[in-house]
């Protein structure tokens, strides 16, 4: 028996050998943890992502997803593919409680909810582990993201108010979408101490904002995680005049086999801290990032990368050590 | 086809019907054998032990079940009003969100999804906003005098409509991206994949009450389809039959919404596709609206959750299967439909 985070009340079966991940962040969650009793992913693999993990979990099946209302995943589908178990990772709400209770009413199998939160990641790293009987697992998982994000969290403590850049984050092909003061999807700015420029538009979720607006902001930083963004602003006749972009300040985060600092919002998301907070404080992260990577990627995706797989997760937008 | 040879046709749609029902139950993308669905059926009419895998009742009962009750009483109801609605406006052009339904209905859904409410909050304030939308365009046609009734009624409702519409759009453009963003996409795309048995229970007497009116009044919402005088020599108070059929076909439309998200092509097609088989007498077309309707979302929801390993959303499927299949009927229909 678990309480999730819901404050629902779920009964773990003694034995849980088959794990449905209901959407993608769960799927990232489950995979770390417990790789071989995630039965399937949420959507399909891209031919750029399926190198970095290993053939036989790439080729799990695609089952759709099954959180939030008018779901992708076909239940007689999910239910075909024999779960005992199914997990759901992120934003916790009313609409999305009712909706597990529905399935787990409608289907037999329990369901539990898991907070998203980046604060509360090691909990749900735990949880994970006690419902897949992983626990040793989950343990030295849950320990390496604690002391990983502490210990940004300490150099970070030390870098002066003045030192602390003005981060823009273009989401989408124009760069034009951005997040808000205490948006999930800007959430790495906040994490790293450094100042959101969006932030004064007020608090809230994705916005779209204008050019003119961005050269307003006159960001020191700008990172986004949309190649075509990146592609673009360097051409475009506005973005090209930025002076962040002009002098080189312009990141593309990686996001293969997942997106490094935006979605799914998930344990993906720990690398993508390190990564950004070395370009954000340069003095206060000296170290170089390919060890750093291999290790991420051994521990959360159970294959480590070659060097010219790092070559191509660290290319030319990282600055060199 | 004369009346005297109708209640034959209407036995046959109805035993055609049962057959759909039966296929739908059989197919699915969790296989169940004929035998054993058929063991299962008579375990639940006996009371029998059926010993059969515990997840096989689930998925036929809990799953199956009802998304097939539910696709025939929203393809009923929405074609029924279609049906009514296509009568009384005199106009081929006219379906069920006319006067505003679909657009409260989805005011009132992304209302509770932006909220983050539960379900039943959700489907609650899609059924409430859906009736409040009628009301207020109603109630603001009938303070204008001095036009043509029926042309402010349809005025009303198109901006009426696309107010609420600005109300989606303000919403969608404000919700989080992450889990309400798609929830309110797939909600206005309709679907009936989540369909309970709670929401088959809650909606069957609200079409009730919006079916049985419309039937006993069938042969006066004929007449409605003459001209205000024309009816009043006949001794129809036009404009009384004229609220009970908005007010029924309100009520179906905003329950079926409620369950299914928006589900546009229905209502507006399936009485022509009525009207090309039995001609435009309202006694006639109801029925045969009613039973189209209600086939054809079965068969349309049964390709949904079954074609694709993901479910197809069936605003979607609904105009894919539709459109050649009426374009058909319309290229080889010897009657005339108007």
């Amino acid at each position: 028996m678990v309480v999730d985070a819901a404050d629902r009340r779920v009964e773990i079966p003694a034995r849980v050998e088959r794990i449905y991940a209901a959407g993608p962040p769960a799927s990232i969650l489950v995979f770390a943890i417990a790789p071989d009793k995630l039965i399937g992913w949420t959507s399909a693999w891209r031919a750029a992502e399926r190198p970095f993990i290993a053939q036989r979990y790439a080729d799990l099946p695609t089952l759709g997803r099954l959180t939030g209302r008018g779901n992708t995943a076909n239940v007689e589908v999910v239910l075909h593919a024999k779960p005992d178990f199914i997990v759901d990772y992120g934003t916790v709400s009313p609409t999305l409680a009712s909706l597990a209770d529905r399935v787990q009413a409608q289907t037999g199998i329990p369901y539990v909810m898991l907070d998203g939160d980046f604060d509360r990641m090691g909990e749900a790293i735990l949880h994970v582990g006690r419902i897949a009987n992983e626990e040793k697992r989950a343990e030295s998982l849950a320990r390496y993201a604690k002391q990983k994000v502490s210990e940004i969290r300490q150099r970070v403590a030390k870098v002066p108010a003045s030192r602390r850049p003005r981060v823009y984050y273009g989401r989408g092909p124009q760069g034009l979408n951005t997040g808000l003061a205490g948006s999930i999807s800007a959430e790495f700015i906040e994490q790293l101490g450094a100042v959101n420029v969006a932030a004064e538009s007020g608090k809230g979720g994705l916005v779209q904002v204008s050019i003119e607006q961005v050269l307003r902001w006159n960001p020191d930083i700008v990172v986004t995680i949309d190649p075509n963004f990146y592609a673009l602003a360097r051409v475009h006749p506005s973005w090209r005049e930025l002076p962040a972009i002009k002098a080189g300040h312009f990141h593309l985060a990686p996001n293969v086999p997942f997106g490094w600092i935006d979605f799914p919002p998930s344990v993906n998301r720990l690398i993508g801290l390190r990564w950004l907070a070395r370009i954000l404080y340069p003095e206060a992260f000296p170290e170089d990032l390919r060890p750093i990577v291999r290790d991420f990627y051994s521990r959360c995706y159970h294959q480590t990368p070659s060097e010219a797989q790092l070559d191509q997760l660290l290319g030319p937008s990282t600055p060199p050590a | 086809m004369t009346s005297a040879r109708l209640p034959a046709a209407l036995l046959g749609a109805c035993a055609a019907l049962l057959l759909l029902v039966a296929v739908a139950f059989a197919v699915g993308r969790f296989p169940v054998s004929a035998g054993d669905l058929a063991s299962l059926l008579w375990a639940r009419l006996t009371g029998a032990e059926h010993g059969l895998d515990p997840t096989i009742e689930t998925v036929v009962m809990k799953i199956r079940g009802p998304r097939v009750a539910a696709a025939l009483l929203i393809g009923a109801a929405l074609a029924a009003a279609g049906a009514a609605y296509q009568n009384m406006f005199r106009n081929p052009l006219v379906s069920p969100d006319i006067l505003g339904v679909s657009a409260g209905a989805a005011v009132g859904a992304v209302l509770g999804i932006f909220l983050s409410l539960n379900v039943i909050m959700i489907q609650s304030l899609a059924f409430a906003f859906g009736l409040a939308a009628v009301g207020l365009v109603y109630v603001t046609a009938n303070a204008v005098r001095g036009h043509d009734p029926l042309l402010v009624l349809v005025l009303a409702g198109v901006v009426v409509g696309s107010l609420l519409g600005a109300c989606v759009a303000l919403m969608k453009y404000l919700a989080d991206p992450y889990n309400q963003l798609p929830a309110i996409t797939f909600w206005l795309l309709g679907s009936l994949a989540s369909a309970s048995p709670e929401d088959v229970w809650s909606t069957l007497p609200l079409m009730l009450l919006g079916l049985v009116p419309m039937w006993l009044l069938r042969w006066r919402i004929n007449l409605l389809s003459l001209d205000d005088e024309e009816a009043r020599a006949l001794g129809v108070e036009t404009g009384r039959i004229r609220l009970v059929v908005i007010a029924a076909a309100t009520l179906m439309t905003s329950a079926a919404v409620a369950i299914s998200g928006v589900i546009g092509w229905i209502g507006l097609v399936i009485p022509h596709f009525a009207r090309l088989l039995v001609g435009p007498d309202f006694s006639r077309l109801l029925p045969t609206s009613i039973l189209l309707g209600a086939g054809f979302l079965l068969g349309v929801d049964t390709l949904a959750r079954t074609v694709a390993r993901i479910e197809i959303p069936l605003g979607v499927l609904t105009a894919f299967v539709g459109t050649p299949l009426f374009l058909w009927q319309l290229a080889t229909a010897r009657r005339g439909w108007q």
